[in-house]
């Protein structure tokens, strides 16, 4: 909608040059300063503080890269990697997967289909500790609903996240449950950017709606599918609230990603200089992977 | 002409199928956390389940509310919420504007990297710094950490809001002699008043749901609804009712503001991400 307008609309330069361009910045200072304050400047404090050991009453030493060369040597921190690559592989594959079916559903018009989506895009929205609650009790392997219903259908119940084989699925499970709207938003938004003629023309041709599908929507949609691969790609690997409530990362630590690793060295050990030089590797992980999603996305625009 | 109809008919009827199958897990989870809050602990710990509660007790909210200082974590919330939100509008949509009309997509991009960056570093530096100063006890350090959230959404929404106007009519206020400032003032923003309700809604949304920088910083007076929610199962025993009640009464007003305002939310949330990229 604004956007393609934007687009639309031949760039009007007329008036303004590089100095009328100038004149702005003071619209943005405000801002500035503030996103400076609480976004930038504690980029560079925690690379300040990851080069130093943090006492608990406030005095600190300089130690050089010590803290870095402790996290290849430290098992829980390379097991939290392996186990934050395992959960964020999951949390991608089944949104990106069942959002993409889900846009194609809600592109078509159907009676009530407003309702529907809205009500679709509700996980999403609701506040994640209510929802991790709600999923805690429906996984207790005694009293919850979740093995009720397996059992009734006939399958064995499952300890859910009550077992280390087990949590990390069943984790996967809530999150895919509560993200799939977001792809589905982004590639909805995709689909209804499309002109109508091929699809005419592949109705007139006799293409099967599977024909269609594959090579027609998902060649015109991928750069959204991209998109909403690597948002999905930030936040399973960001993921937080929902292991910290659902599970707390264990039984022992058998969910415990990086990021509940870094809430533990943070705020449970007060190892702040530690904890800091683990923000700093996690930040590179994740710009690697991000970065990685992008060079795809720009090869595939290449050819 | 009737195998036609017929086709159609069954083709229709998997669809229906489809989305019902799509939208019955919202649907189901949402109203198993309804039944739960209505229901009695026996009823709630039965193997069995008892889906429909007979018959319905408010026994579980009156709990919530005679156990904990419920009453202050929903205030100390709004005011969190409230603030964050107001003051992301207030730095953020003039400087939407500006960054839109000067296309400095530099800073965009810094924003970009805001968005990438998990909570949890911004806490590390900020935890110390709050404890320095001393402002650890109040709302003071919550509401500074949720501009993190919040200016980045209200700056990013409103990019793509007054990228998208029509640049004439500003144009021919310049022309005419206006300032810069009378030109935002009064014709980029009343005609971004749509672009304002959708950052206002999505910034309040995320600061209200936002638990991370709460469990790190609130002591015991100022808890947030999901710290304090989270609280109840961590340190007092777990009875099922309560707690399904008090994690609803958190998420109420987001599902309510969500059913109301759903097109300007899944505007928002649709330009936000395919801009994202």
């Amino acid at each position: 909608m604004s956007a393609s307008a934007g687009q639309v609309r031949p760039p009007s330069t007329g008036l303004r040059g590089r100095n009328y361009a100038r004149k702005y910045w003071p619209f943005v200072v405000p801002a500035g300063l503030v996103v400076f304050a609480v976004i930038v400047f504690p980029w560079l404090f925690t690379l300040y503080m990851s080069v130093h050991e943090w006492e608990v009453g406030g005095s600190f030493t300089y130690v050089g890269l010590a803290n870095y060369m402790r996290l290849p040597g430290d098992e829980r921190f390379l097991w939290s990697v392996v186990r934050t690559l395992y959960f964020t592989f999951l949390s991608v594959i089944f949104p990106v997967g069942l959002g993409i079916a889900a846009a194609v559903c809600f592109h078509r018009n159907f009676p009530l289909r407003g309702l529907a989506r809205t009500i679709f895009i509700l996980p999403m929205m609701a506040t994640p500790v209510a929802i991790a609650l709600v999923w805690t009790m429906m996984f207790h392997p005694q009293a919850g609903v979740l093995n009720y219903l397996l059992t009734s259908v006939g399958l064995p119940p499952s300890l859910w996240t009550y077992s280390s084989a087990s949590v990390i699925p069943a984790l996967v499970l809530v999150e895919t449950w509560q993200w799939t709207p977001l792809v589905m938003l982004i590639v909805l938004g995709g689909l209804a950017a499309l002109p109508t003629d091929p699809f005419e023309a592949a109705r007139i041709d006799g293409a099967s709606a599977w024909d269609t599908f594959r090579h027609l929507t998902v060649p015109l949609v991928w750069p959204h599918i991209i998109v909403a691969t690597v948002i999905r790609t930030i936040d399973a690997l960001k993921a937080f609230d929902l292991i910290f409530v659902i599970s707390g990362g264990g039984p022992g630590t058998s969910s415990e990603t990086i990021n509940l690793y870094l809430y533990q060295t943070a705020f449970a050990f007060y190892n702040l200089g530690y904890a800091a030089a683990m923000t700093v590797v996690f930040f590179i992980i994740i710009m690697l992977i991000s970065l990685v999603l992008f060079t795809v996305r720009q090869r595939e625009q290449w050819q | 002409m009737k195998r036609h109809r017929i086709r159609r008919g069954i083709s229709r009827f998997f669809f229906g199928l489809s989305v019902f199958a799509l939208v019955s897990p919202a649907i189901l989870v949402f109203l198993w956390m309804l039944s739960l809050s209505l229901k009695n602990e026996v009823d709630n710990m039965s193997f069995t389940p008892v889906f429909i509660p007979n018959p319905p007790t408010l026994n579980n909210f009156i709990e919530v509310f005679a156990r904990n200082d419920f009453l202050t974590y929903t205030i100390n919330s709004v005011i969190v919420s409230f603030s964050a939100t107001g003051l992301a509008l207030l730095l953020g949509v003039p400087a939407g504007f500006g960054i839109a009309k000067a296309k400095a997509h530099r800073v965009a991009a810094l924003i970009m990297i805001a968005r990438v960056t998990p909570g949890l570093s911004y806490l590390i530096p900020l935890f110390l710094l709050f404890q320095w100063i001393g402002l650890t006890g109040t709302l003071a350090p919550l509401v500074i950490t949720h501009l993190v959230i919040t200016v980045p959404i209200v700056v990013w929404v409103m990019i793509g809001f007054f990228e998208g106007l029509p640049a004439e009519l500003e144009e021919a206020a310049l022309v005419d002699g206006a300032t810069i400032w009378q030109a935002f003032h009064y014709i980029a923003l009343p005609l971004a008043r749509p672009g304002i309700v959708v950052a206002m809604i999505l910034a309040f949304i995320f600061s209200w749901n936002n638990f991370i920088f709460g469990v790190v910083l609130a002591g015991r007076a100022t808890r947030t609804l999901p710290v304090a929610v989270y609280n109840v199962i961590s340190f007092e025993q777990v009875s099922w009712g309560p707690l399904a009640a008090a994690a609803l009464l958190v998420t109420l007003p987001v599902l309510i503001l969500t059913l109301v305002m759903q097109k300007e939310i899944v505007a928002g949330l649709t330009a936000g991400g395919v801009k994202g990229g």
